[in-house]
C-alpha cells in the first residue's frame, strides 16, 4: 500500500507484489520495486525519508518481510 | 478505564466529549482537552484548506497503541481521541486529546505525550491547498525531538 506522495508518484494506492526470493528485508523491497520504472524510482529516490509499516505496524527498513501479509510505504506522518 | 478513539470525517464537540467522559462519575479530578485547529496559513503562505489523507486500518492501531503506552505510564482514568480526515478548512478542528485523571499532572502530562506521538506515528498526511495549487506538508524536525523527549534512554519506543 502507497499513501500520499508516495502513492501519487507510483500513480496507484496498493497491489498485490511477489517479490524474487532474494527480496528478505524492507529495505531490499524498496530497492526492487525501484527497479520496476521510472515512478517507483522516483518515489523512493530518498530511501532515507521513507516510513514503513508491515501489517499495520512500524517496522525499520533492516525488517523480515516474510510473511507479511500488508507492507505500507509512506513519507514521514504529518498528521495532529 | 474508559477509552476511545475514534477517525471521522465529520467535526466533533469537544464539550460533548468531556461530558461524556465525566458522566456518572466522582473519581475524575482533572480532565485536559487539546484540540488541534487548521490554520489559516502554512510556512506564512494563506491557505484554502488541508486535506488529510489517512491509512485508516493502521492509524486505529497505532493510535490504540499510543493510548495503552499512556495508560501504562501515568494514572489515567479516561481518555478520548478523535482524529479527523479529508478536506478541512482554516478556524476547523483536526483533532482532539482529552484525558481524565484523580490529579492535573498525568491528564497533562498525558495529553502532551498522546499529540507529541501522534503528530510523528499515527499515519495521516497534510496536504495543503493554496490558489496556487496543492502540496505534501513537510515534517517537522521539531516534531520529531517533541516526541522523542518521551523515550527513556535504553528503551526501544520509537521503531523508525
Amino acid at each position: 500500500m502507497y499513501f500520499a506522495w508516495v502513492r501519487e508518484r507510483i500513480g496507484k494506492p496498493a497491489e498485490e507484489i511477489e517479490p524474487p526470493a532474494g527480496v528478505v528485508t524492507v529495505a531490499d523491497l524498496i530497492g526492487w520495486l525501484s527497479g520496476r520504472s521510472d515512478e517507483y524510482a522516483h518515489a523512493f529516490e530518498n530511501p532515507k525519508v521513507i516510513r514503513a509499516a508491515i501489517d499495520r505496524a512500524h517496522v525499520k527498513a533492516d525488517a523480515l518481510i516474510a510473511g507479511a501479509r500488508e507492507i505500507a510505504f509512506f513519507p514521514p506522518m504529518t498528521g495532529g | 478505564m474508559s477509552a476511545s478513539v475514534r477517525l471521522q470525517r465529520e467535526p466533533f464537540d469537544a464539550a460533548a466529549e468531556v461530558a461524556a467522559l465525566k458522566r456518572g462519575r466522582t473519581d475524575i479530578g482533572a480532565v485536559v482537552t487539546f484540540t488541534g485547529i487548521c490554520r489559516g496559513d502554512e510556512n506564512g503562505e494563506p491557505i484554502a484548506a488541508l486535506t488529510l489523507e489517512h491509512y485508516p486500518e493502521m492509524a486505529e492501531a497505532e493510535i490504540a497503541r499510543q493510548v495503552a503506552a499512556a495508560q501504562a505510564r501515568w494514572a489515567l482514568l479516561g481518555v478520548r481521541v478523535i482524529h479527523r480526515f479529508g478536506r478541512i478548512e482554516p478556524g476547523a478542528d483536526i483533532v482532539l486529546v482529552v484525558t481524565a485523571s484523580s490529579h492535573r499532572h498525568d491528564a497533562f502530562a498525558a495529553a502532551e505525550f498522546l499529540m507529541d506521538y501522534l503528530k510523528t506515528r499515527a499515519p495521516f498526511w497534510k496536504e495543503v491547498e493554496r490558489a496556487s495549487g496543492k502540496s505534501w506538508v513537510g515534517a517537522k524536525d521539531a516534531d520529531e525531538a517533541l516526541a522523542a523527549r518521551w523515550s527513556k534512554p535504553g528503551r526501544d519506543e520509537a521503531a523508525e
